[in-house]
């Protein structure tokens, strides 16, 4: 009863905020919606008992994905009004093909194409979901899982070779030969001799060195 | 630990020792100077593959890695076959950069990871190993077109083969979440145990979506739209690289989801690749002739040849699988050479990818000429060349499974479309050039667009030998 | 949670029974969270004026004992200054939302064996997922306050977090391997055994780097840049004023505790006794059952340690100049992240192969 109540809560949350984000003018506004329905997405699948996978979604989705869209929506600077115009233009051209789509669906799936689950069976309160997906990952689904990573390196590989541009003389810092750097790289300690003239030294002028002229200066450690 | 025995790692070897050897070039790229050293090693690395595939070339079907991955003779000929095209993709791409003076190594990277991809979509016993061999292969090429970062032209080629790569990829998955709702498997071998019944409207739905998947990474009339300008805008090398390898894997894909998955609606696909077929070769030959780009022409053709290739999925028939894909690797080895020829007469700062840049080759260049023309012939079907060989098998088997007016249509859409090909023939021979300079072709260039262009020439006077070995990858006999 | 309580509510319906104790726990964790933030501040001022020689505020009770408490009045009685440009509803929801993240992190904090509010298996998951979220009230703060000094601090901290967040969840995917689990009350108990059987010494380089990610998470100087007050005045939070202000320092110390308390949980054993191995507390309870409290596992250790580390903040801010902006970066992505899976490798190799005295 309870969970149903939640499940109820959460999924209507989910359905208000999706829709808002394709209807809502700001992009700004509807980059927060698409958050507020990953996290209430995130909610539901807690209640399914998966907890890793919901977060999961929270840590990748939420956490890093939709800050970096922000990111670029907000450095975007969005005219409004066009954005509006188009929107009206294809609104019944776009109800038009829903409403085929949701027609086709209802006649495909729907009735008694698929009967409801019985509820499963709560699992015992030291199941960990994450152990269990662990285990299949690693073991039934290790091929796929491998293609997976391999894929996401390309993604690196092409992401920085598109966008990787190696400039001639541009002005970078190179940590390591800072490191390297020795004093005698940088600094030539130079021995001179110390001159005190009588009066100015009375005078107490402060002027303890010598003048330029008068010693040679010798190279020294 | 939970029940599940360590996976065989015989049968999958080739990709993972091509993978380990991707990861060692990426790795040499990084912190090498020589773009020339992560060539040699992309190539020797293909080389290694192929080498170990051909030691553990399998015999029977071999499923390992809990029902994801299967290795069978049909799976190991396209292996090879992939990797041999590669071989010689690499050489075109490498020469095409060399002459530029801007080669660099990601463009062998992402093709390492491309051909990686194909095996691994080769192998598929699993929606999800369809799946995620295609991303592989589909983000590689998306990123290798888009590699000519200068050049507006294969910038808007690549932002449209994204976008509608991805819509397809879309369309496939919606298909294979259809179909894992009606079977309740993501195994192919399950898939096909499970899926008996045509009359089940949710496995229908689910089959448009996945051979619209298909079709779209095929490149078969309607949903061509995207072939011609990812051809034309991608540099030569890079649209070899889209055109020919990667049908040899959607080829594979498509029998493993057809024939293995949804055997049991045999009859719902097989009208639906006869339309497909139909319109592919139409519009592809009929557009093709006014074409004045040669990268275009070669795009339309592309998707006529891609009709011709489900003219052998229809039958269902292990013959007719044999003929597609001796019909796909054919293809593929007649693209290369047509493909290579436009990097051939290229050079710095001038692309010859216009049909007009072929005029009179044959007084700058007699030999060169005559390869082309092999290519050209080939590609129109005309015999000896092995392209006739790979229509007449094809029709051969739509005929015989009774779709005698499907041959008929085929074979006069081939002959409008031997207009075109033709027309270049009659350029290089009978037109005057445009005071061009004499052609002069670096000798190892030279030697491998001859062997590729040759090996039309041989293989078409001796067809039994592959036409062979693809019948007896299929039918096991 | 002591009899009295629970007595107290037995009348009421189960339901309502639930719900008045979890909110009386909350508030457990809440209001001496709150109260350690108020004197977090001042030990700042203080700390950091006798590294700097100076005595630091001494005007308000016995030694600026009060000081916090004359901060709050202010803030309180300040007026709260919405720009004219902004976006009222986020500008307005920012601070909430940076200070909600900050705060619900804390529930699955063990302070003790057994005292822990939400002893969940994925803890160390959820406490990730939560810090990470506390970026929002930052960028929605410098987005909603329609000023370009706001923008840059959203934006630079943006991308130092998402940074930072990688090479923190690498280190602490080596914790989870060599805890073998997510939970953190078991990562606790994992490193019993003696002050060398805290994580802190096979882990050390991941122990490195998760403090000094967590110090750049929290925006804390030498990573300060979001606010940067010499370059973009004060980054995020330069148009809030009042109490909206207020919440942003509450959540910012909040999540420097936290930070704190999870490198004392993680890395020196939480409320673990770093005499354990050393004293036999069975043989001291004979003689004085005080003194083996006192030295025996218990809250008063994870105090201390959390202290420690939070000495440790006001210490670096007080000792290194700031970081540019690249090589925060460069710190982030081609230093920490190498380092961590590279120690991944070896910790992972390390329970494999069972190496004692960690492992085994």
């Amino acid at each position: 009863m309870f969970e149903q109540v939640v499940f109820y809560f959460f999924a209507a949350v989910l359905v208000v905020a999706g829709a808002l984000v394709i209807t809502v003018r700001n992009p700004v506004h509807a980059a927060l919606c698409l958050v507020l329905a990953f996290f209430t997405s995130a909610a539901i699948w807690l209640l399914l008992e998966a907890e890793f996978l919901a977060i999961a979604l929270v840590l990748v989705y939420v956490g890093a994905v939709m800050v970096l869209f922000l990111f670029v929506v907000m450095m975007l600077d969005v005219n409004l009004v066009p954005l509006r115009e188009g929107f009206i233009r294809y609104l019944p051209i776009g109800i038009g093909i829903a409403v085929v789509v949701l027609v086709e669906l209802v006649v495909v799936l729907g009735g008694d194409r698929f009967d409801l689950l019985p509820a499963p069976e709560p699992h015992p309160a030291d199941y960990s979901n994450t152990r269990e997906l662990g285990q299949v990952l690693y073991t039934v689904y290790v091929y796929p899982f491998e293609i997976a990573s391999l894929i996401l390196l390309v993604a690196i590989v092409a992401a920085i070779a598109l966008t990787l541009r190696r400039r001639e003389g541009r002005r970078g810092q190179r940590p390591e030969e800072q490191v390297r750097v020795r004093r005698a790289d940088r600094v030539r300690l130079v021995r001179m001799p110390a001159v005190r003239r009588e009066g100015l030294a009375e005078g107490g002028g402060g002027r303890a060195a010598a003048p330029g002229g008068e010693t040679a200066p010798e190279a020294g450690e | 630990m939970s029940g599940v025995a360590m996976p065989a790692f015989a049968p999958i070897a080739p990709e993972i020792v091509l993978a380990a050897a991707a990861c060692v070039v990426l790795v040499v790229e990084v912190y090498g100077r020589s773009t020339d050293l992560t060539y040699r090693l992309s190539q020797a690395s293909l080389v290694l593959t192929a080498l170990v595939l051909a030691l553990n070339f399998p015999e029977d079907a071999i499923v390992a890695f809990s029902g994801t991955f299967i290795a069978d003779p049909m799976a190991g000929v396209l292996k090879l076959a992939t990797l041999v095209i590669g071989w010689f993709l690499f050489f075109y791409l490498h020469a095409h950069l060399r002459a530029r003076s801007r080669a660099r190594g990601e463009h062998f990277i992402l093709g390492l990871f491309a051909l990686l991809g194909m095996m691994v979509l080769v192998s598929a016993a699993n929606l999800l190993t369809v799946y995620l061999g295609l991303e592989l292969l589909s983000l590689s090429l998306y990123a290798m077109v888009a590699l000519d970062r200068d050049s507006p032209v294969a910038a808007e080629a690549a932002m449209k083969y994204f976008v509608l790569g991805a819509l397809a990829s879309g369309m496939l998955l919606y298909g294979m979440s259809m179909v894992y709702g009606a079977t309740g498997t993501l195994e192919l071998a399950g898939i096909g145990a499970a899926a008996q019944d045509g009359t089940d409207l949710i496995l229908v739905l689910g089959l448009v979506f996945v051979v619209t998947g298909i079709a779209f990474k095929l490149g078969a009339a309607p949903f061509h739209m995207w072939i011609p300008d990812v051809y034309e805008g991608a540099e030569t090398p890079v649209t070899m690289f889209v055109g020919t390898a990667p049908k040899l894997a959607a080829f594979a894909m498509a029998v493993r989801l057809l024939a293995d998955g949804l055997w049991g609606l045999h009859g719902e696909w097989q009208d639906m690749l006869v339309v497909l077929a139909v319109l592919s070769i139409g519009i592809g030959n009929v557009i093709a002739i006014a074409q004045a780009n040669l990268k275009r022409m070669l795009a339309y053709s592309t998707i006529a040849h891609m009709g011709f290739l489900f003219l052998g999925i229809i039958p269902g028939t292990g013959e007719g699988f044999a003929a597609a894909m001796f019909y796909v690797i054919v293809y593929a080895v007649m693209a290369l050479g047509a493909f290579g020829m436009i990097v051939v007469l290229s050079r710095e700062g001038f692309e010859a990818d216009r049909i007009d840049d072929f005029r009179g080759l044959n007084e700058r260049s007699p030999w060169q000429a005559f390869l082309m023309l092999v290519l050209m012939l080939s590609m129109a079907g005309v015999p000896p060349f092995v392209g006739f060989w790979a229509k007449w098998s094809v029709l051969r088997e739509v005929v015989a499974a009774g779709f005698v007016w499907l041959a008929v249509v085929a074979v006069v859409f081939s002959v409008v479309g031997l207009f075109y090909y033709l027309r270049i023939v009659k350029l290089m021979y009978f037109d005057e050039p445009d005071d061009e300079p004499p052609l002069s072709v670096a000798s190892p260039l030279r030697l491998v667009i001859s062997v590729n262009a040759l090996s039309v020439l041989v293989v078409g006077l001796f067809p039994g030998a592959l036409l062979g070995w693809c019948l007896a990858a299929l039918t096991g006999g | 949670m002591p009899e009295f309580v629970t007595g107290a509510v037995a009348w009421l319906p189960h339901g309502l029974q639930v719900t008045i104790l979890t909110v009386l726990k909350i508030l457990a964790i809440m209001i001496p969270l709150v109260l350690s933030v108020a004197y977090f501040t001042l030990a700042e001022r203080k700390v950091i004026g006798y590294i700097q020689v100076r005595l630091g505020p001494n005007r308000v009770g016995p030694r600026g004992l009060f000081q916090p408490f004359a901060d709050v009045i202010k803030l309180l009685l300040k007026e709260v200054i919405v720009p004219a440009g902004a976006n009222r509803g986020l500008f307005l929801m920012a601070p909430v939302l940076a200070l909600v993240t900050a705060l619900s992190a804390w529930a699955v904090v063990p302070f003790d064996q057994h005292l822990v509010l939400a002893d969940v298996n994925a803890g160390l998951l959820y406490v990730l997922a939560m810090t990470s979220l506390g970026v929002y009230g930052i960028i929605i703060a410098g987005w909603s306050s329609n000023s370009k000094y706001s923008l840059l601090g959203a934006m630079r901290s943006a991308a130092q977090i998402v940074a930072y967040e990688i090479a923190m969840g690498f280190a602490l995917v080596g914790v989870l391997v060599a805890a073998g689990s997510l939970n953190l009350r078991e990562i606790v108990l994992a490193q019993e055994g003696s002050l060398l059987h805290w994580f802190w010494l096979p882990l050390w380089p991941l122990f490195l780097v998760y403090w000094i990610s967590g110090v750049a998470e929290t925006n804390r100087a030498p990573f300060d840049v979001a606010e940067g007050e010499s370059e973009i005045v004060a980054g995020f939070h330069v148009e809030y004023s009042g109490m909206s202000f207020a919440l942003f320092f509450l959540a910012e110390y909040a999540n420097m505790i936290l930070i704190a308390v999870l490198a004392a949980v993680m890395f020196l054993g939480g409320w673990l006794s770093p005499l354990e191995g050393l004293v036999d507390f069975g043989r001291v309870a004979g003689w004085s059952p005080a003194a083996a409290a006192l030295l025996g596992p218990g809250l008063h250790w994870f105090v201390f340690k959390t202290a420690l580390f939070c000495f440790v903040f006001l210490w670096m801010r007080a000792t290194f100049p700031r970081y540019r902006y690249d090589q925060i970066m460069r710190l982030g992505w081609k230093v920490f992240i190498p380092v961590t899976i590279v120690w991944i490798v070896v910790v992972g190799l390390g329970v494999v192969f069972a190496v004692p005295p960690w492992f085994d």
